[in-house]
């Protein structure tokens, strides 16, 4: 090749090479590989298929570590999405994926095409998505520019999912001075899939066409997954033409003309053009099969003029697909997509020599193994240091902090703090209830849907508490991934597999790495015990903004499952006289407590310990107590302890009931024991007729636990040692958890 | 009882309607394409919730002018009912087929969430089921869903009756804070002079089952099913 080349393209230099993100040593290396210099096209695809979004350069060695088997996992990682057995003939398809660095630089377009990005993801696989749920963090929201974002990025979600038409099932939004610069957008969704339907990203057959269908090509978001993996700068608000516009309207045309057509059988092969696009598809789908593709680069759709062949390959275009066909089949795809009004163009076929050769008007512009492209990046194993820091944050005992209030006002005040405070100014904003399955809205520890023709349900939550993994990221990263389990078993759900998102800063600084390596360990660890295979996620490096990364945060999001749908089960209290036990262990710890940063601002101190065995002992009882329809609420009992766990009991649901309990003292001081948190703790409420039964079930299963008192009246009331330490109206309570979060945001 | 549901690029209501019509109430029903204009099969057409066309130029305004909906008018007039729902509600004041328009939630932004519908007029083929003064439990879920109409309007609206739905608190009382959009008069729901198109911007087929929250939403459909006599007219208010 070589004289084929188009002349008018930039000379390649190693300068120019350098320019877009590879190293001198990346550029060398392509150059032996092709035995030549590269042309312009081709510097562009190594570009963004070498790019840590696409090649996990700096993460894969350490994420093999992660157990991806199990006797539900249908699809792990590696396809565009994983897949779990639900029994029967179905099967549920999920992802979460970040699109933090969009978010920051244009809030409503860069959260929105984040939903529209995970969303095909999921129906690529052949599945119809039936839930959204967003994992978001932000700086200080009494800072005007993070109300800002908070505005865009949740009208971004609520724009793009309401219009599409998937409901969204819940998430978090959570606070740090550490996101100002640099907030994180994470999404979820989840699809339903018949096992004998699943399709997979994969170019075979040599000889069968490959199509282009959905929304035009433009010259949006060229280099976003060349952006997604640098740190940044002052200008980075002025990179805001990187950042994808979505269009949800053309992506539910597609969703629905992409399922008919896999219906018609002559669907060969599918994957999404997201990150890097069309590059990305035409090497990635041949490599996977072992194959080559030709693409005639002329033929893609375009909605701008005189567009190169560097900018066709490598745009972000939103809404579209790569289709390999079964050949002789093609009009019944063309057919299909013309009846929802989008383009489908044969653009090329796949071919035997595993080469990506692409054409422009004829004249080869690329031409390089899809291999050298899609598997053979660098990887690196980078040099890991425990950070200084650590130590002293360690050390830090929070009882050298003389209490700054009375506990009453503390509870007010971490109930009408934005971490704590309801989120319903966000989720109503959000179609929560399109499909007609969803059974808990969100508002509860997971969002729980009824899977139609079965008697079958589904949890769904994404957790993380940054703070602990800050604090000690291989405990704090197994943390994550109990209280996701433990939000789905307290639903009544069995965990099936989870999907994670490792939000971290530059993975070339070795105290940035050490996290991640420990987080990656420490969510092995909890899927191991816990028995839960990871099946897909993402993985986002360079969250930091002049030099300051983010508080690291492995986002874990989970599906569980639950046989009788009926079963399922509530954070909150339901009627007075339910008896309400505390299950798990006693031990809990201010360090790292919402407490400790809602009124001392400090995020220091140990955690409490995780015994991972126990977790799942008490996770196991608590599902068997729920399906025995032994219990009225469950609750994971987590950030801001005790006392906030039992306030939203009694204020979140639809009627609002008070709670009176007594709790041992030991030898905790007040703040500890309402406010500490520790894992593998849930409160529950159990109808007054199933007390023994229940007593009975929690002896069998050998577990910590201890009745706590009784639901009832109009107060929450704390008692230790016979003295009251807390005793609030429910309205107090209610007036400060509503309007916390609104008040500071909306 | 024959039911059809209406799709448009766009619409996402339609498998929910398709469901509760087929699955819950046990009616026939199939879905009509918005290009199809052949509707003498049906005794109920059902305009659902969505984003038709991408709701980008007014909610409602492409599709209201689209081959089934330009039908409508004929197939009105022959007898039959049209239920619109959501968008559905936004395509038929689009179409002129009900009066007013449905514009930005006055809060300026998306709403899902349950609320409370006070019956004002028990006496159209939709709502005889219902006790006029009745509270009725639904969900909405829109951003375009402020029903505004001229004084004119407004009178001949109350004149004739046409008011089926406003939007009032668990116990009825037609108030500001129960008015989720900020709809004229709390307005939720319209008919036409006739009583055989009914909009609203609630959705009834997301309270068709206990599982879901509620069942007030069959109220409607069992209206429907108790106005059909026996020679397949329906009885009129």
């Amino acid at each position: 090749m070589g004289a084929g080349v188009t002349s008018a393209e930039p000379k390649v230099t190693l300068d120019l090479a350098l320019a877009h993100g590879l190293t001198a040593e990346e550029y060398d290396r392509i150059i032996r590989r092709l035995s030549r210099e590269p042309t312009f096209t081709e510097l562009g695809l190594f570009s963004a298929l070498w790019s840590e979004h696409c090649a996990y350069k700096h993460s894969r060695v350490f994420l093999k570590e992660l157990p991806t088997k199990g006797p539900h996992v249908l699809q792990g990682p590696g396809e565009n999405a994983g897949i779990v057995d639900l029994g029967g003939e179905l099967a549920l398809t999920f992802k979460i994926e970040s699109h933090n660095h969009p978010s920051f630089i244009e809030p409503f377009q860069g959260a929105a095409t984040g939903i529209g990005g995970i969303l095909r993801d999921i129906f690529t696989m052949g599945a119809r998505p039936i839930a959204i749920l967003d994992s978001l963090r932000f700086g200080d929201p009494e800072d005007p520019r993070t109300r800002r974002l908070i505005g865009g990025v949740v009208s971004g979600i609520s724009w793009y999912g309401n219009c599409f038409g998937v409901p969204n099932l819940g998430g978090e939004v959570k606070f740090a001075p550490e996101y100002s610069g640099n907030p994180l957008v994470n999404a979820m969704a989840v699809g339903l899939v018949k096992k004998d339907r699943i399709f997979r990203a994969r170019a075979e057959g040599p000889g069968n066409p490959v199509f282009y269908v959905g929304a035009k090509t433009g010259r949006d978001g060229i280099h976003g997954a060349t952006m997604a993996s640098a740190t940044f700068d002052e200008g980075a608000e002025e990179r805001r033409p990187t950042v994808q516009v979505g269009d949800p309207f053309t992506e539910k045309l597609l969703l629905e003309a992409c399922l008919e057509a896999m219906g018609t059988g002559a669907v060969v092969g599918i994957q999404d053009m997201g990150a890097a696009g069309l590059a990305c598809a035409c090497s990635e789908m041949p490599a996977r099969a072992g194959t080559g593709m030709e693409v005639e680069l002329s033929r893609v759709p375009q909605r701008e003029t005189g567009m190169t062949p560097y900018e066709i390959m490598l745009s972000e275009s939103q809404e579209r697909m790569l289709l390999v066909v079964a050949k002789g089949r093609e009009e019944e795809i063309r057919r299909v997509f013309a009846k929802w009004e989008l383009d489908a163009v044969e653009i090329g076929t796949v071919t035997a020599d595993g080469m990506l050769r692409a054409r422009m008007r004829g004249q080869v512009v690329a031409e390089v193994p899809v291999k050298a492209l899609a598997d053979e990046a660098p990887v690196y194993e980078k040099p890991t240091a425990r950070p200084p820091w650590q130590d002293d944050l360690e050390a830090f005992d929070p009882h050298s902090l003389s209490p700054s209030m009375e506990p009453e006002p503390a509870l007010l005040s971490l109930l009408d703090s934005p971490a704590l405070g309801s989120k319903e100014w966000v989720y109503r904003q959000y179609d929560q209830q399109v499909g007609t399955n969803t059974l808990v809205l969100p508002g509860s520890d997971a969002g729980v849907l009824r899977i139609k023709g079965t008697r079958k349900g589904v949890a769904v939550t994404t957790d993380c508490n940054a703070r602990f993994v800050f604090l000690n990221p291989r405990v704090g990263a197994a943390m994550a991934v109990a209280e996701a389990a433990r939000n789905v078993s307290v639903s009544g759900a069995r965990p099936l597999g989870l999907t994670d998102c490792l939000n971290f800063g530059s993975p070339e600084r070795p105290e940035i790495l050490w996290q991640f390596k420990e987080a990656v360990a420490g969510i092995a660890e909890a899927c191991r015990t816990l028995e839960i295979p990871v099946v897909g996620g993402n993985v986002s490096f360079y969250n930091e903004t002049l030099g300051q990364a983010i508080l690291p945060a492995p986002v874990i999001g989970m599906v569980g499952l639950l046989d009788e749908a009926a079963a399922r089960c509530t954070q909150w209290f339901e009627g007075p006289g339910d008896r309400v036990a505390l299950l798990g262990p006693d031990t809990v710890s201010l360090g790292g407590s919402e407490y400790l940063w809602a009124l001392h601002r400090r995020v220091a101190g140990r955690l409490a310990p995780l015994d991972l065995a126990l977790e799942k002992m008490v996770q196991e009882a608590c599902r068997a107590a729920i399906g025995a329809r032994l219990l009225h609420s469950a609750h994971d009992c987590d950030e801001g302890g005790l006392s906030v766990t039992l306030a939203e009991s009694c204020i979140s649901g639809p009627r609002p009931v008070g709670v009176e309990v007594e709790v041992d003292s030991r030898d905790a001081t007040a703040e500890e024991l309402l406010f500490g948190e520790g894992p593998s703790r849930v409160v529950v409420s159990v109808a007054a007729e199933a007390e023994r039964h229940f007593e009975q079930l929690m002896g069998e299963f050998r577990v910590p636990w201890r009745w706590i008192g009784r639901v009832g009246g109009d107060r929450l009331v704390i008692r230790t040692g016979g003295a009251s330490i807390i005793n609030l109206s429910l309205d107090r309570v209610a007036q400060a958890w509503r309007s916390g979060f609104e008040q500071r945001v909306g | 009882m024959n039911f059809g549901v209406v799709v448009f690029p766009g619409t996402w209501s339609d498998c929910d309607f398709h469901y509760v019509v087929g699955e819950v109430l046990h009616q026939q029903v199939r879905y009509v394409w918005h290009r199809d204009t052949e509707l003498g099969e049906f005794d109920c057409l059902i305009l659902p919730g969505g984003f038709s066309y991408g709701d980008y130029l007014r909610a409602g305004a492409v599709a209201g002018r689209s081959p089934v909906v330009e039908a409508l008018p004929e197939f009105v007039a022959r007898g039959g009912m049209v239920l619109g729902s959501c968008n559905g509600f936004q395509i038929l004041c689009e179409a002129k087929l009900l009066p007013g328009a449905l514009m930005r939630n006055e809060c300026l932004q998306y709403r899902c969430q349950s609320t409370h519908l006070l019956v004002e007029n028990a006496e159209t083929p939709f709502t005889r089921a219902m006790r006029t003064g009745q509270v009725l439990k639904m969900p909405i879920s829109h951003g375009e869903g402020k029903y505004y109409a001229d004084q004119d309007t407004m009178r001949r609206l109350r004149e004739k009756s046409q008011v089926v739905f406003r939007y009032c608190t668990e116990d009825g009382r037609v108030t500001r804070e129960a008015n989720p959009n900020g709809s004229m008069d709390n307005i939720a729901g319209i008919v036409n002079e006739e009583g055989t198109v009914l909009g609203m911007m609630p959705h009834p087929e997301r309270a068709a089952e206990s599982a879901m929250g509620g069942t007030d939403g069959v109220q409607i459909f069992h209206s429907l099913l108790g106005s059909l006599v026996e020679d397949g007219t329906f009885l009129k208010r």
